[in-house]
C-alpha cells in the first residue's frame, strides 16, 4: 500500500482537478514521492491521495500540522482546509491568507478543499464565515508552520532564530543571505510532526502568533481567482464529469401533487426503453435507472406510475398564503424583545405610521439541476458532489444507510452554485441509496422541473410594522411583529429530513424554524419586537420546503425594516441619508465599532452616488413616461456593515421596473482579496436584484406551478444595471490597527437590496411596493390604484 | 442505435447512439466535453450552448441526427494553446462566479461577435438576453465583451485594483 499511488484516473481528477496546472501535477508527484518514503498512514491527505486502496477513511486529525500543510520536495506548498468554494474567491482567499503567514509565493501553492478525508473538518461553508472565522486557524497552523520551519533553519545555518529572515520559502542569514536553506531542503516530502492545540478546530492554533496587518503582503492583493481559467477553457472537471467504470444514470420520479402516495408502478412501461436497467422505489420515493442519462431522463418521463392524492389539501395556493399566514396558530413564538416603554411612547407621540410588509417564498432555483455521483465500490461510498457542507454529507449518508462514517467519504468539485441547497443535498442521499441497492456507481441528476419545484425554499414572511415621531420628526417609538412560514425547517444534511427520507416516511420531530428580528443599528428608545412561526398544513412530502436560502432571513426582514424606515423618513419629511445618520448617531451599541463603521458606510455610499438631500418622493415632471428615483438601504449582517443605493426608471406605462444603477458601500473589515471581494458584493446584490423584481414561487392547492425559467423568471441580461459601483470601507476608528479583523462577505451586500429598490421606486413615483417580487403588473396595478399609472 | 457521425472542433468522431438523442449527451457522455452543461432541457436557460455553423445552438434539445454542421464547443474555442480573446477577456474581467452557465455565455458572445464584432450596449443585451446566470454575473460578461468588442477595460476591475 506504501508505495501504491496508482489512483484511478478519475478518482485523480477529482482530488486534484483535471485543468491539472503544472504546480497540481507537481504537486501529485512530490506527493507520490511522500507515499513511498513514508507509509500512507503516515502521511496527511495519505489516505485519500491512495484513494486506490479502500477505506477506512479516517477524519485527518486537526491537531496535527501535516494535516492542514505539506512542504514538497520542489519548495512548494499544498494547503487542505475543510471549507469549499462556490465560486466567490474563497479558495484564493485562503491561500492568500496561509501564503502569508507561511512566507511562501501565491503561485508556489495549491489548496485543496473539502474532501472529507484529506482535508480537516471544517464544516463546509455557510454562514459568509469562511474567513471570519475558519480563516483563523489557518492562519494560525501556517504561522506554526514558519516557525517550525524557522527552528529547523536555524538548527541547520547554526545560528538563533533571530538572526534568520524568510523570503518566499528560502530561510537565510540576516548578515549573510547568500548562507541559506529552503524549506524543501529541511522538510520537502516529510512530516512536520509538529502537534497543535485547541478546544475544537475553530480554536486550533500553534505556538507562533499571526503576523500584524501591516506585515502581510498576499493578503490585500487582488489575485485572480484560480478556479476561474478552468471554467473559461472548458478543462475544469465539475462533479457532473466524473465517470466511472460500470457507472450508470438515474433520474427520479417524483409524486405529482405534494403529499401524492404511491399506488401501483407499471413497470412493464418502461420495458421498450432500450438501456433500462431498474426502477427502484421505496416508499414514496421512486426512480428509475438505465445505461444512459437519454435513456435515464426517457424512462422517468415514461413510468406509469398511479399516486393517491392526500385527503386533505397540503398547502393553501399562493395566492391565499398571507392571508393564511396571519390566520394560522403559530407553530412557535419568541418571547417580545422590549426595549424602554413603547406602548407610553406611542401614546405619546405626535404621528403614529404603520405598514404591512409580505415576501412570497423565493427559491434557490440553482442553473444547474442538484447532482450527485455515488460509488459503492470495495463495500464502501463515495459521493462526488459539489456539497457545500461535504463533511454533514458524509455524516448524514453514513447514518441514512446505517454504514461506519469511516467506510463513506465525500469528493468535493465544483458545480453550479450553492447558497444554502446543497446544504440539504437531497441528490448526495439519493444517489448513495441507489448504488448501493444496485451495486454499480449511479449518477443522478434533477431535471429542471424537479429542482425548481422541489428544492429547498427561502420562508415567506408577513410583517406588521408601528412607528412613532414627535414633533421634531424623531422616532420615538417602534413596534414590529413577524410571522414567518418556516415550521419544519431542514437540517443541514439530516438523514431524517432530506427529502428522500420523508418520502421513505420518516418523521421525526419537525425543526421549529425561524422568524427574526431585524438587526437594530439605530438609536430607538422604545420598542417592542414580536415573531411567532407557522406552518402548513402538510409539512412532510412537500415540495414547499423551508430550508437556508442565502442569509435565511435577512433580506425578508431588512425588505421589511428598511422600507418602514422609509416611510418614517417620508412622514418626518426628512432626507433618508441624513434620517438614518440620525438615527445612527443616536445608537448606543458599537460593538466592533459597528456604529463608528455603519455611519461610514452610509456617508460613502451616499458620496458615491452624489446624493443630494432632499425628501422622498422626488418633486418635478416625468420625461415621458419613465419616472426616476433612488432610494437607499442600510444593515449589518454579523460584523460586516453595508449600504445600498438604487436609481431607478419606472416605466409608468407598462409599470417596468429597471434599476438603472447601484452604489454599494460595504465595510467588512481587514479585506483578503480586493477584486474577489468587490466580485462577491456585485453578484450579492444582483443575486438580491432578481429577487427584487422576478422572484416568486407560485402554487396552486396541490402542487407547485413555478416550474422552469418560464413559469419562474429570474433575473436576465437586459436588467443588468448600467453602472455597479462598490466602494470598500474600513471605518475603523483606527484603521490601520495590527489586529484588523476580516468579516464575513458572502451576503453582507445582498441584505439590504431588495428594500433599496422599494425605497427607489417610491422615490420615483410615491408609491410604496410592500410586497416583493416588483414585476410590471403588480407595479402597474400600484400606480393606478394610486391615480397615477397612465395605461389605458 | 445507429452510427452518427459528428464533426466536433475539427475532428470527426462516429457514435453509436439513438438518433433522437439530444446532442449535449452525446458531447458529454461520449466525447467526453465539460463545457456544454445540463441547465434546464427545455432550451430556456442556454447554459448547454454550441455553436453550429456561426449560430448558437442549444444543444439540449437538438437531436444528434439532425446537426447538419460542423460543432465548435467551448472546448475548440482556444486555438493552438492560446485563449480565444473572449476567453482571455473573461479571466481579465474575473467574469465567473461558480461558473456553471459561462459556457453558454461565451458560446454566445462568439456566436454575436462574429456577426457583429462592433455591438452597442443595446445588441449585446439583445443577444446575451436568453442565457442565465444565477450567480448573476451579467455585469461582468457584458463588461467582458465590451473588453474584446470596444478593446476597453472596466470601471470594475479598475475600482478593485
Amino acid at each position: 500500500m506504501s508505495t501504491s499511488l496508482t489512483l484511478p484516473k478519475a478518482i485523480e481528477d477529482a482530488l486534484l482537478g483535471a485543468n491539472l496546472t503544472t504546480s497540481r501535477r507537481s504537486f501529485l508527484k512530490a506527493s507520490g514521492a511522500l507515499v513511498v518514503t513514508l507509509t500512507v498512514a503516515a502521511v496527511p491527505g495519505g489516505s485519500a491521495l491512495a484513494a486506490a486502496a479502500p477505506g477506512p477513511y479516517v477524519d485527518p486529525d486537526f491537531r496535527q500540522l501535516d494535516t492542514w500543510i505539506v512542504i514538497h520536495p520542489d519548495n512548494t506548498a499544498t494547503f487542505f482546509v475543510g471549507k469549499t468554494d462556490g465560486g466567490q474567491g474563497t479558495g484564493t482567499a485562503f491561500r492568500q491568507m496561509m501564503c502569508d503567514e507561511l512566507d511562501i509565493a501565491y503561485d508556489k501553492t495549491t489548496l485543496v478543499m473539502g474532501c472529507t478525508d484529506v482535508t480537516p473538518d471544517q464544516g463546509g461553508s455557510g454562514g459568509s464565515d469562511a474567513i471570519e472565522r475558519d480563516g483563523w486557524p489557518a492562519r494560525r497552523v501556517a504561522a506554526e508552520a514558519r516557525r517550525t520551519l524557522l527552528d529547523l533553519g536555524g538548527k541547520r545555518l547554526g545560528v538563533p532564530v533571530e538572526q534568520l529572515v524568510v523570503t518566499n520559502a528560502t530561510i537565510a542569514l540576516k548578515s549573510d543571505p547568500a548562507k541559506q536553506v529552503t524549506y524543501a531542503d529541511l522538510i520537502g516530502g516529510k512530516r512536520f510532526n509538529v502537534a497543535l492545540t485547541g478546544s475544537n478546530i475553530d480554536a486550533t492554533t500553534g505556538v507562533a502568533k499571526v503576523k500584524p496587518v501591516n506585515e502581510l503582503r498576499v493578503v490585500g492583493l487582488p489575485l485572480k481567482r484560480y478556479d476561474i481559467p478552468g471554467k473559461v477553457d472548458g478543462s475544469l472537471q465539475w462533479a457532473v464529469d466524473v465517470k466511472l467504470p460500470g457507472m450508470v444514470h438515474a433520474r427520479n420520479v417524483r409524486p405529482p401533487l405534494a403529499g401524492a402516495s404511491l399506488q401501483r408502478i407499471d413497470e412493464s412501461s418502461v420495458a421498450n426503453v432500450p438501456g433500462f436497467i431498474r426502477v427502484i422505489s421505496r416508499g414514496n420515493y421512486v426512480a428509475v435507472v438505465c445505461e444512459r442519462e437519454e435513456q435515464a431522463i426517457r424512462a422517468a418521463r415514461q413510468l406509469k406510475v398511479e399516486w393517491k392524492r392526500p385527503a386533505t389539501a397540503p398547502f393553501p395556493a399562493s395566492g391565499e398564503l398571507f392571508n393564511y399566514m396571519r390566520r394560522a396558530t403559530p407553530t412557535s413564538r419568541t418571547e417580545p424583545e422590549i426595549l424602554g416603554n413603547p406602548d407610553a411612547a406611542f401614546t405619546g407621540a405626535k404621528r403614529v405610521i404603520e405598514a404591512e410588509y409580505e415576501v412570497p417564498f423565493q427559491g434557490h432555483t440553482a442553473i444547474g439541476p442538484a447532482f450527485a455521483l455515488a460509488d459503492p465500490s470495495n463495500g464502501q461510498m463515495t459521493i462526488y458532489s459539489n456539497d457545500m457542507k461535504a463533511y454533514g454529507l458524509r455524516n448524514g449518508v453514513a447514518k441514512f444507510l446505517g454504514m461506519p462514517r469511516e467506510q463513506v467519504r465525500v469528493v468535493y468539485m465544483d458545480g453550479p452554485q450553492v447558497y444554502g441547497r446543497t446544504a440539504a443535498d437531497d441528490a448526495g442521499f439519493e444517489a448513495a441509496f441507489l448504488a448501493r441497492e444496485l451495486g454499480r456507481p449511479v449518477r443522478l441528476q434533477w431535471m429542471r422541473e424537479e429542482e425548481t419545484a422541489w428544492d429547498t425554499k427561502g420562508p415567506p414572511y408577513v410583517f406588521k410594522l408601528r412607528g412613532g415621531l414627535d414633533a421634531a420628526g424623531k422616532v420615538v417609538a417602534l413596534e414590529y411583529d413577524a410571522c414567518a412560514l418556516d415550521h419544519n425547517h431542514l437540517g443541514y444534511n439530516d438523514p431524517e429530513t432530506v427529502l428522500i427520507a420523508q418520502l421513505m416516511g420518516k418523521r421525526p420531530t419537525p425543526a421549529k424554524g425561524d422568524a427574526e428580528a431585524p438587526s437594530v443599528m439605530y438609536g430607538i428608545p422604545n420598542r417592542r419586537m414580536t415573531t411567532r412561526v407557522v406552518g402548513l398544513p402538510m409539512i412532510w412530502e412537500t415540495p414547499l420546503r423551508t430550508g437556508n436560502l442565502r442569509d435565511p432571513n435577512g433580506p425578508q426582514v431588512t425588505f421589511a425594516f428598511e422600507s418602514f424606515i422609509d416611510e418614517l423618513a417620508v412622514a418626518a419629511n426628512a432626507d433618508p441619508v441624513q434620517f438614518r445618520l440620525d438615527l445612527l448617531t443616536a445608537s448606543e451599541e458599537d460593538t466592533v465599532f459597528r456604529r463608528a463603521r455603519s455611519l461610514a458606510v452610509v456617508r460613502a455610499a451616499a458620496k458615491t452616488y452624489g446624493w443630494d438631500s432632499r425628501s422622498s418622493p422626488k418633486p418635478g415632471s416625468a420625461k415621458g413616461d419613465i419616472l426616476s428615483g433612488r432610494g437607499i438601504s442600510y444593515t449589518y449582517r454579523s460584523n460586516t456593515v453595508a449600504a445600498t443605493i438604487a436609481e431607478v426608471e419606472v416605466n409608468v406605462q407598462t409599470g417596468h421596473v429597471w434599476v438603472k444603477r447601484l452604489v454599494c458601500a460595504h465595510d467588512c473589515g481587514l479585506v483578503i482579496n480586493p477584486e474577489g471581494l468587490h466580485h462577491t458584493i456585485e453578484c450579492g446584490m444582483l443575486h438580491a436584484l432578481s429577487r427584487a423584481l422576478w422572484e416568486e414561487v407560485q402554487f396552486d392547492a396541490e402542487k407547485v406551478t413555478s416550474v422552469n425559467w418560464g413559469s419562474h423568471p429570474s433575473l436576465r441580461h437586459s436588467d443588468t444595471p448600467a453602472k455597479i459601483d462598490v466602494v470598500l470601507v474600513n471605518g475603523d476608528p483606527n484603521p490601520g490597527r495590527p489586529d484588523l479583523a476580516p468579516y464575513g462577505a458572502g451576503e453582507g451586500s445582498h441584505k439590504p437590496l431588495i428594500a433599496a429598490v422599494a425605497n427607489a421606486i417610491h422615490d420615483a413615483t410615491g408609491v410604496r411596493m410592500r410586497r416583493p417580487p416588483f414585476r410590471k403588473e403588480r407595479v402597474l396595478a400600484a400606480l393606478k390604484a394610486a391615480g397615477k399609472g397612465t395605461a389605458a | 442505435m445507429s452510427i452518427v457521425k459528428l464533426l466536433v472542433n475539427g475532428a470527426t468522431h462516429e457514435v453509436d447512439v439513438d438518433p433522437s438523442t439530444p446532442l449535449l449527451y452525446v458531447l458529454r457522455n461520449d466525447l467526453d466535453l465539460r463545457g456544454p452543461h445540463f441547465g434546464c432541457g427545455l432550451g430556456q436557460c442556454g447554459v448547454c450552448s454550441v455553436i453550429i455553423d456561426g449560430n448558437s445552438v442549444r444543444s439540449c434539445l437538438l437531436p444528434v441526427s439532425a446537426v447538419k454542421g460542423a460543432i465548435t464547443t467551448l472546448e475548440g474555442l482556444s486555438k493552438d494553446g492560446k485563449l480565444h480573446p473572449l476567453q482571455q477577456a473573461w479571466i481579465d474581467e474575473q467574469a465567473p462566479q461558480c461558473g456553471y452557465c459561462q459556457n453558454g455565455q461565451i458560446m454566445t458572445a462568439k456566436a454575436l461577435l462574429d456577426r457583429n464584432p462592433n455591438p452597442t450596449d443595446a445588441e449585446i443585451r439583445t443577444a446575451m438576453e436568453g442565457i442565465l446566470c444565477r450567480c448573476m454575473t451579467y455585469y461582468r460578461i457584458q463588461a467582458a465583451i465590451k473588453r474584446v468588442a470596444h478593446g476597453t477595460a472596466t470601471a470594475a476591475v479598475e475600482a478593485a485594483q
